[in-house]
């Protein structure tokens, strides 16, 4: 009821608005019924409540980003993030747990919560990350290739095999044939991330929007056998969501060209 | 905890022994107390049940023979052990210092001394890199005078896990001491020995029982841990990757395998628990 009013009284509202929210969806929207949640023109008590989005932790900073913009233009609405890595959260949704969203950072995780038949529709990608070494501010140890990683007295962390980052990882070393041997496999991008932002290690390979993020705390170098691990993120609303309407106008946000602009300052590519 | 440590560290020794013997209540048992102690038996051992019932029995024997679940498990028991004897070495001698000597800021030490008990073991481990990390604050010494950096190594696993452990030797020794009677060690003063051997020869025979409890608390603890060892030594097959981190990077890909893991880490408890049992439980 209230969505059929808001679907007329959108582009009424805000001309500037409904066009940019046009273009973008135009370009990226996979299904109509999404496009008319476009945010950015809330008529008064549209959508309410509480939106729980489950998100891959190298979303961290842009999603948040756009939680804040989402609950700004939709006054009333709260979202609220848990960040982890993708097979965790995978398994948190199939395991019942009460979400409206997941963007998980790679399409093999996705696949657990749709073989479950725990989304709504089928998902497909927002952006898409590439891998990139970090390593001590100002690159100490010249690292300047994803060969120079296999020196002998330098600290590599991995993301563990099991986590996308881990997978992503391994395919470039496989691609180039190279055997490096880490000083630890940790459990998520972010972990990896820590322990050379505390110069623990030496370099570690993560996701260039977890090097864009981190600063001048550490120096990020690029290889150009990350092409060969380039990580799709898809974005599902979830077949149990308790705020349905609301996530779905989650989704188009950040499929909108506002998200966009967000994602791609953050590092990410868009597919 | 409870408000006083030594009460505290009485009802944790008294898990290990079965409690204080009281006489039987004859009378039938209260339903607002029964109904609630069935729940809570309950809580307790029904996800342990159902451990079991999801084990998957048909793939179990190979899982278990799988060089990586030994591997860990071996990492395990030698870091728990390793720990546990750091613990003995470094934390009786606190127990007893905080118990016999009288200093000023004594309960403060005391408090400061509990705290990884409260502290998130995460928070531990990220406290230990900063301090023993090659850029913490003792680490980069450490580094630079002896080439010794401990993340990512097996040591690391044992300081991490003798962290969180230790408190639970230190309380436990200490209620001991403070209830074992002081005038044993003052007898053996007027003797003529020193303080030292007065605590060699009579304290220690004396707080025996309550140094073994701690120290079986303080393995389980470190055999247990997770967080401070995935944050301060990494997770390395074989060198830093104990069995609650492999259970954990399993269950991430392959549920059945963690559970698997997650059985054997239970039947060793059981085993140790069962082993001890006899000594501890008729102690009391």
């Amino acid at each position: 009821m209230t969505r059929t009013v808001r679907r007329v009284r959108r582009p009424l509202q805000g001309a500037a608005v409904g066009a940019a929210a046009l273009l973008a969806l135009s370009a990226c929207s996979p299904s109509g019924s999404d496009s008319s949640a476009k945010p950015g023109s809330s008529g008064p008590g549209a959508l309410s409540g509480e939106v729980t989005v489950f998100a891959a932790a190298s979303l961290k900073e842009s999603l948040t980003t756009l939680g804040e913009r989402f609950e700004k233009e939709h006054p009333g609405t709260e979202v609220t993030f848990s960040f982890g890595g993708s097979d965790s959260l995978a398994a948190s949704i199939t395991g019942g747990a009460p979400a409206d969203v997941f963007a998980s950072a790679s399409t093999r995780t996705m696949k657990i919560v749709t073989a479950a038949g725990a989304a709504s529709g089928t998902p497909s990608a927002f952006v898409r990350n590439r891998l990139e070494i970090a390593t001590l501010p100002g690159n100490p140890h010249r690292v300047t290739s994803l060969r120079d990683l296999a020196a002998p007295d330098l600290k590599v962390v991995l993301c563990d095999k099991e986590v996308p980052c881990g997978a992503a990882a391994q395919k470039a070393l496989d691609a180039s044939r190279l055997n490096l041997t880490p000083v630890s496999y940790e459990q998520d991008v972010k972990a990896a991330l820590t322990k050379v932002e505390l110069k623990e290690a030496d370099a570690a390979l993560v996701y260039a929007t977890d090097v864009r993020a981190a600063g001048d705390k550490v120096e990020g170098v690029e290889f150009p056998e990350s092409a060969d691990a380039v990580n799709d993120y898809p974005i599902a609303l979830l077949k149990d969501a308790p705020n349905a309407e609301a996530a779905r106008a989650f989704i188009a946000l950040v499929r909108s060209a506002e998200g966009r602009k967000v994602l791609s300052g953050a590092g990410f590519l868009t597919p | 905890m409870r408000s006083s440590p030594t009460g505290g560290t009485r009802a944790a020794a008294g898990v290990l022994r079965g409690g204080p013997r009281r006489r039987r209540v004859r009378a039938g048992v209260p339903l607002p107390l029964l109904l609630p102690a069935l729940i809570g038996l309950a809580f307790l051992i029904v996800p342990l049940a159902a451990l079991l019932v999801r084990t998957p029995w048909h793939s179990l024997p190979e899982q278990l023979t799988s060089a990586d679940v030994w591997q860990a498990l071996r990492l395990s028991l030698f870091s728990a052990t390793a720990a546990t004897a750091v613990c003995l070495v470094i934390g009786v001698p606190l127990a007893w210092l905080l118990a016999r000597v009288d200093f000023p800021g004594r309960g403060l030490v005391r408090a400061l001394v509990t705290l990884p008990l409260v502290l998130p073991p995460v928070v531990g481990g990220v406290a230990l890199l900063t301090a023993l990390g090659r850029n913490g604050i003792v680490g980069q010494w450490l580094d630079s005078w002896f080439g010794i950096t401990l993340p990512f190594t097996t040591a690391g696993v044992v300081i991490a896990e003798a962290f969180v452990a230790m408190p639970f030797l230190v309380i436990s020794v200490e209620g001991t001491l403070r209830a074992a009677d002081p005038r044993y060690e003052e007898a053996a003063a007027t003797l003529g020995a020193s303080r030292f051997t007065a605590f060699r020869r009579v304290t220690l025979p004396l707080i025996a029982p309550g140094i073994a409890a701690g120290a079986v608390l303080a393995w389980a603890r470190a055999l247990g841990e997770f967080g401070a060892t995935i944050t301060f030594a990494g997770n390395f097959p074989g060198r830093t990757q104990t069995m609650p981190l492999a259970v954990y990077l399993a269950l991430q890909s392959d549920p059945e395998a963690a559970i698997a893991l997650s059985l054997v880490l239970l039947a060793v408890s059981i085993a140790v628990l069962a082993g001890l049992r006899d000594r501890w439980v008729r102690a009391g």
